[in-house]
C-alpha cells in the first residue's frame, strides 16, 4: 500500500505523495467544499457522470489539509477537461491528449503542486495515448483521473478506444470494428505504481480511491467509469443495477482473497494449473489455489491477470486498487541531480560561476 | 633545424575531408583550437552526412571540416579552400570541384587502390593520371607512414595505428600552418588519459605528421599568418549551438529564475540539450520528453511554473509543436521555442543548413497566433540572440521563437567573451496580490488584466495564495480570463495578442551601413547571411562601388525604421537559404518590391557568387 513517512514521536505520518507541499496552519480555520468551488457555472449535459465526480472532488479536497494555492488540476480537451474550471485552485485547460506533458513540466519544477490531471477515454486513451504511457513509466509525482464514458461526448458521439466492438455510434453506423482498451491492463503494462478503479455514482469508494491515489508519490491512474446520458447512455448499467452489481463487481482488497457474488453464491478466485484464474464456488475453494490480492506485490503479473477478468459483458468487473508500489518518482531523481550539482560546487552559481562557464577552458586574449 | 623557407600568408581556407570514420570533424576541431590560439580571426564550417557512417570509401560517407583563419577580420567560412586534405578517393571526387586551380591537394596515396577508386567510379587514379596537373599535389602515405610510427605499439592492432592518421594529417597540418600543438597534446591527454598506450600512439602520430613535414623535400616552405587585430578582450572559440545554450543560461541567471528545458533529440538542436543537460549546477534542469510536443508541454507547465522554459528543436519538430505554441499564445506565458533549421520539407537535408522555417515560425498556427521571431547572424551572436528571446519572452509573457540554422549551430568564430556585468538584468516581477474587484466589491486576481504599457498578462504563478486562477485554451474573456465566446469579445482579444506582439519595445532600428553614403542598392538579409552578404558587399566596395547593408535581428516585429530604409533605395536585394520567405513578408508589409537572391543547397552562400549577382542588379539600376 501506499507509503508514508516515518512516524515522529507519534504523530500522524504524511503521505508520502504529499511530502513537501505546505500544509495548512494547524490553527487554519478547516477547509470547506464551498472554498474550492469555483464562480463559474458547471456546464455540462443535465444527468452527466462528471457532476458526481466534481461534487467528490470538491468534497474531498478538504481533507488534504493542503492551501489552496498549491494545488494545481490540469486538463486536455474533452468534456471531463472542463473540470479545472471549476474548481478554486490553480488550473490550466490545455490541448488535446497533452496534459500529462504539461503537468510533468509543472510536478517537476515545481515540488511544493499538488498537481492532478483530469482527462477522458478519448484525450488519454487516443491522441494522448503517448503522454499517459511515458508518464505512467516515468513515474511522476501526478494523479491522473481518467473518466471513461466509452464515448466522444464534446465531438459529439463517435465511438473512443474504449468503445465495444460492435458498438453503433454516430462514426461507426455499422458497428465499430475497433478493438478497445482494457485502460487498467494498459497502465500496468506501462510500468504504472499506481491503479485503481472506481465509479462516479459511488462517492464513497470514489473518495477512498481518491485519498489514496493522490496519497501515492508517483503517478496515480484512476480510472472511473462515467456515464454519459446523452451519447452513451447506460454503458455500466450492469454495474450500477443493486442487484446485477453484487453478481458482477469484484472489490478488490489488499490482503484479502479476490471474491465475487452475494453471501449465497460467493465464488472465490483461483489459479488453475497452468496459471489460468477462475472463479469457483467459495465452498469449493478449499485447498485449491486462492488468488489472495496483494497491491504491493513487486511483480504486477497478478494485479494483470485481474484487470484481465473485466469482459465486455461485464461479468465480472474488479474495482478498487489493483495496484500501489513505491518506486523513486522521475521528478524526486531530476530535482535530486540538480540539487547535488548545486550543492557540490557551493550553492546557487554566482556572476563568477557564471563567468566561468562563459569563458570556456580555452581562452586567449587580445590587448 | 629545419632550412624550410617560411611564408607569409593574409589568410587560408583548408578542408579537411575524408570518410565519416577517419575524425575529420575531430581533425578539424583540433587545428581550429590551434589557430584561435594564434590568435587569428576564424570561421568553421562542418559539412558532414546525416548517416553515422555509412558505406566505408563512398561519396555519401564523405565528412568534411572547413577552416577559414586570417590576420584580418573573417566573416565566412571561405569559398574555396587553398587546401584540400583528402583521406581517400571519395573525399577527392567530392570536393574537387570547390578547390580553385593552383590550390594544394595533400593526398593520402595509401587509400587510393583499384578497389577504392572503383567504388567512387576513378576508372584511372587520379594521382598519376594528369587530371590534377592544375593543382599544387602533394601525394602523401598517409596510412602506412603513421602505421611504421607507431611500430614499437605492440599491444596496438594495425586498425587502432591506422586510426591515428588523423593525428598524423594534424601534425603535417600545424607544421605547415606553424600551429602550436601544446593544446592538442592536452586535448589527447585528458581524452585518452585512462589509455596510455593509445594517448603515446596518437602523440607520437601527432609529432611524427609534424616532422615528416619539415624533413620531407616534398614540402618546401611552411607558411604564417599573423594574429588578427581585434577588440581588446577575453576570447574563445564557440559553436553556434554552445553559444545558444550559455545565452539561455545566462539569461536565466539574469532573472534569477530556473531554465526548464524540455526536447525531443533532432539534428542539428541535439547540441543544445547536450550541454544544458550538463550544466546542473547552474539550475538547469533538462527533461528529454517522449516527443516533440511532450518536448514543449514540459517546457510550458514549467513556464506555468514561473521557470523560464525553453524548447529546442529543428523544424520538423516544430511542426510537431505547433498546437502547443499556440496553446502558449493564447495562455500569455513565458516560452522559448528554439529552432535550428535544416533542409526541408520533412526531413529533408538533416545535417545541411537551410533558412526555410521563417514562415513557419510566422504563421504555421490555426487562427491569428503572432509570435515574436528573433535570428541569429553568427556562431557567437547566438549568445545574444538566446538572451533577447528571454527578454522577450519573460517581458511580453509570449511564446518566442529563435532562429538559428545548421551552418551556425555547427560552425565556429572566436568571441568576445561578455562581462556579466555588463549583461543587462532581466528580473520580472510575479503577480503577488489581487488586481480587482468583482460585484460584490470583493477582491479578485485578474489574470488577464493587462500592463497598460507593454499588453502583457500578469504572470501569476502556483502557490501564489489568492491568485488562484485557470486558463486555457479557449477564448477567454478580457481582464478576467473567464471563458467566453462572445463575438466582441474574441474580437478585442485577437486584435490584443497581436497589438502586444506588435508594440515589442527594445527592438533597435536597423543600422544601414554604406561607407560611401552613395548606394542606390541595399543587400538586406537575416540570420546566418550575416557573413556571406557582409564579406561580398565587402568585395563589392573594395572594387570600387557603392553598395549599403544591412541586417535583421528581429523579424517579428520587424524594427520601426525597416519601411523606411527600404523606401529610400532604388532596389533591395535580399539574398536567403529559401525561395523568398523574407521577401514575401517585406513585400506584403511594406509593399516594397525587393528582389530575392535565393539557393537551397544545404551550404551558406558563396561571397564571390554573391558579389557577382550584387554587381548584375548594380549594373542595372545603374
Amino acid at each position: 500500500m501506499t507509503t508514508t513517512q516515518p512516524t515522529t514521536n507519534g504523530v500522524a505520518a504524511r503521505p508520502s505523495g504529499l511530502a513537501g507541499i505546505p500544509l495548512l496552519a494547524p490553527d487554519a480555520p478547516k477547509q470547506t467544499k464551498r472554498e474550492f468551488t469555483s464562480d463559474q457555472e458547471v456546464r455540462w449535459c443535465p444527468g452527466c457522470g462528471d457532476y458526481a465526480i466534481l461534487a467528490a472532488v470538491q468534497g474531498f479536497l478538504p481533507e488534504l489539509g493542503l492551501k489552496r494555492e498549491n494545488i494545481t488540476f490540469v486538463s486536455g480537451i474533452g468534456c471531463s477537461s472542463r473540470f479545472p474550471y471549476y474548481l478554486d485552485t490553480y488550473g490550466m485547460h490545455s490541448i488535446h491528449g497533452r496534459a500529462p506533458s504539461i503537468a510533468t513540466g509543472l510536478a517537476t519544477s515545481r515540488p511544493d503542486q499538488n498537481v492532478w490531471v483530469v482527462t477522458g477515454d478519448g484525450d488519454a486513451l487516443s491522441i494522448g495515448g503517448n503522454h499517459l504511457i511515458h508518464a505512467l513509466r516515468r513515474n511522476v509525482n501526478i494523479t491522473i483521473l481518467l473518466f471513461n464514458n466509452e464515448i466522444y461526448g464534446l465531438t459529439k458521439g463517435q465511438y473512443s478506444p474504449t468503445s465495444r466492438v460492435g458498438q453503433v455510434t454516430k462514426s461507426t453506423p455499422f458497428g465499430s470494428v475497433d478493438r478497445p482498451f482494457n485502460p487498467v491492463s494498459l497502465a500496468l503494462g506501462a510500468e504504472a505504481t499506481f491503479v485503481a478503479r472506481t465509479t462516479d455514482t459511488d462517492r464513497k469508494h470514489l473518495t477512498g480511491i481518491l485519498r489514496a491515489a493522490a496519497e501515492h508519490r508517483g503517478t496515480s491512474l484512476v480510472e472511473i467509469y462515467q456515464n454519459c446520458p446523452i451519447f452513451n447512455d447506460g454503458a455500466f448499467e450492469l454495474i450500477k443495477d443493486r442487484t446485477e452489481q453484487e453478481a458482477r463487481i469484484v472489490h478488490l482488497i489488499d490482503g484479502e482473497p479476490v471474491q465475487v457474488g452475494p453471501e449465497d453464491d460467493r465464488k472465490t478466485l483461483v489459479r488453475m494449473p497452468g496459471g489460468r484464474l477462475k472463479f469457483v464456488p467459495a465452498a469449493s475453494a478449499q485447498g485449491m489455489d486462492v488468488v489472495v490480492h496483494d497491491t504491493g506485490a513487486e511483480d504486477a503479473s497478478q494485479a494483470f491477470a485481474l484487470s484481465r477478468l473485466d469482459s465486455p459483458e461485464m461479468t465480472h468487473v474488479p474495482m478498487g486498487i489493483f495496484r500501489s508500489v513505491s518506486r523513486p518518482t522521475y521528478d524526486d531523481g531530476v530535482r535530486a541531480q540538480v540539487e547535488a550539482a548545486v550543492s557540490t560546487a557551493g550553492g546557487p552559481a554566482t556572476d563568477d560561476d557564471l563567468a566561468e562557464l562563459l569563458r570556456g577552458r580555452d581562452t586567449w586574449t587580445v590587448a | 633545424m629545419s632550412s624550410k623557407t617560411v611564408q607569409k600568408l593574409d589568410r587560408v581556407v583548408i578542408r579537411f575531408a575524408g570518410d565519416s570514420g577517419d575524425g575529420m570533424q575531430l581533425t578539424g576541431d583540433r587545428f581550429t583550437s590551434e589557430t584561435a590560439a594564434m590568435g587569428n580571426d576564424l570561421s568553421t564550417l562542418p559539412n558532414f552526412p546525416a548517416e553515422i557512417r555509412a558505406p566505408q570509401g563512398t561519396l555519401p560517407g564523405v565528412s568534411s571540416f572547413q577552416l577559414h583563419f586570417a590576420d584580418h577580420e573573417v566573416l565566412t567560412p571561405g569559398d574555396a579552400p587553398d587546401v584540400l586534405v583528402a583521406m581517400n578517393p571519395a573525399a577527392l571526387r567530392a570536393n574537387l570541384a570547390d578547390i580553385p586551380r593552383g590550390a594544394t591537394i595533400i593526398i593520402n596515396t595509401d587509400e587510393f587502390s583499384k578497389r577504392a577508386l572503383a567504388k567512387v567510379g576513378y576508372t584511372e587514379n587520379p594521382v598519376d593520371d594528369g587530371s590534377l596537373e592544375s593543382f599544387h599535389v602533394h601525394p602523401v602515405p598517409l596510412t602506412s607512414i603513421t602505421v611504421d610510427a607507431l611500430a614499437a605499439f605492440e599491444g596496438l592492432s594495425r586498425k587502432e595505428k591506422e586510426r591515428a592518421k588523423n593525428m598524423f594529417a594534424l601534425g603535417l597540418l600545424s607544421w605547415m600552418y606553424t600551429r602550436p600543438t601544446t593544446g592538442t597534446e592536452a586535448f589527447l591527454t585528458k581524452k585518452f588519459g585512462a589509455h596510455p598506450e593509445i594517448l603515446e600512439a596518437n602523440l607520437t602520430a601527432l609529432r611524427a605528421g609534424w616532422n615528416y613535414g619539415e624533413t620531407t623535400e616534398d614540402f618546401a616552405s611552411s607558411y604564417e599568418i599573423a594574429p588578427a587585430v581585434m577588440p581588446a578582450g577575453t576570447y574563445r572559440n564557440i559553436t553556434g549551438n554552445i553559444a545558444l545554450a550559455h545565452g539561455l543560461v545566462a539569461a536565466a541567471h539574469q532573472a534569477r529564475l530556473p531554465l526548464v528545458l524540455g526536447s525531443y533529440p533532432i539534428t542539428p538542436a541535439s547540441d543544445i540539450l547536450h550541454t544544458l543537460s550538463a550544466l546542473k549546477r547552474h539550475n538547469v534542469t533538462t527533461m528529454q520528453a517522449e516527443d516533440e510536443i511532450a518536448g514543449i508541454g514540459i517546457a510550458l507547465g514549467a513556464s506555468f511554473g514561473g521557470a523560464i522554459g525553453v524548447t529546442t528543436t529543428s523544424g520538423p519538430g516544430v511542426a510537431l509543436k505547433s498546437e502547443m505554441i499556440g496553446l502558449a499564445v493564447s495562455l500569455e506565458l513565458p516560452l522559448v521555442i528554439v529552432d535550428v533549421q535544416r533542409g526541408g520539407p520533412s526531413t529533408g537535408l538533416p545535417t545541411k543548413t537551410e533558412q526555410s522555417d521563417l514562415l513557419q515560425a510566422m504563421f504555421g498556427r490555426n487562427g491569428e497566433s503572432p509570435v515574436p521571431i528573433v535570428a541569429p547572424s553568427t556562431p557567437s551572436d547566438c549568445f545574444n540572440a538566446a538572451f533577447e528571446a528571454v527578454r522577450i519572452a519573460t517581458t511580453y509573457r509570449t511564446p518566442v521563437f529563435l532562429l538559428s540554422d545548421g551552418y551556425l549551430a555547427n560552425g565556429s568564430e572566436p568571441w568576445a567573451v561578455p562581462e556579466v556585468s555588463d549583461l543587462p538584468d532581466l528580473r520580472v516581477e510575479f503577480a503577488s496580490e489581487p488586481n480587482g474587484v468583482d460585484d460584490k466589491g470583493e477582491q479578485v486576481f485578474h489574470p488577464f488584466l493587462r500592463d497598460p504599457e507593454t499588453l502583457a498578462r500578469p504572470w501569476a504563478v502556483p502557490g501564489t495564495a489568492g491568485l488562484e486562477h485557470r486558463i486555457g485554451g479557449i477564448e477567454k474573456a478580457d481582464i478576467t480570463g473567464n471563458i467566453s465566446y462572445d463575438p466582441d469579445n474574441h474580437d478585442k482579444m485577437t486584435r490584443l495578442r497581436a497589438a502586444k506582439v506588435a508594440g515589442i519595445a527594445g527592438i533597435p532600428d536597423v543600422v544601414v551601413e554604406d561607407p560611401s553614403g552613395d548606394a542606390r542598392l541595399l543587400v538586406l538579409g537575416w540570420g546566418s547571411t550575416f557573413g556571406p552578404i557582409a564579406a561580398a558587399v565587402r568585395a563589392v566596395r573594395n572594387a570600387g562601388h557603392h553598395v549599403a547593408s544591412a541586417h535583421l535581428r528581429h523579424l517579428n516585429p520587424f524594427p520601426a525604421n525597416l519601411g523606411e530604409v527600404l523606401r529610400s533605395y532604388d532596389r533591395v536585394v535580399v539574398p536567403e537559404m529559401n525561395l523568398g520567405q523574407l521577401s514575401m513578408l517585406l513585400r506584403a508589409e511594406f509593399l516594397v518590391d525587393v528582389r530575392p537572391h535565393t539557393s537551397v543547397r544545404g551550404l551558406p552562400f558563396s561571397t564571390v557568387d554573391l558579389a557577382d549577382v550584387i554587381l548584375t542588379h548594380l549594373e542595372e539600376v545603374s
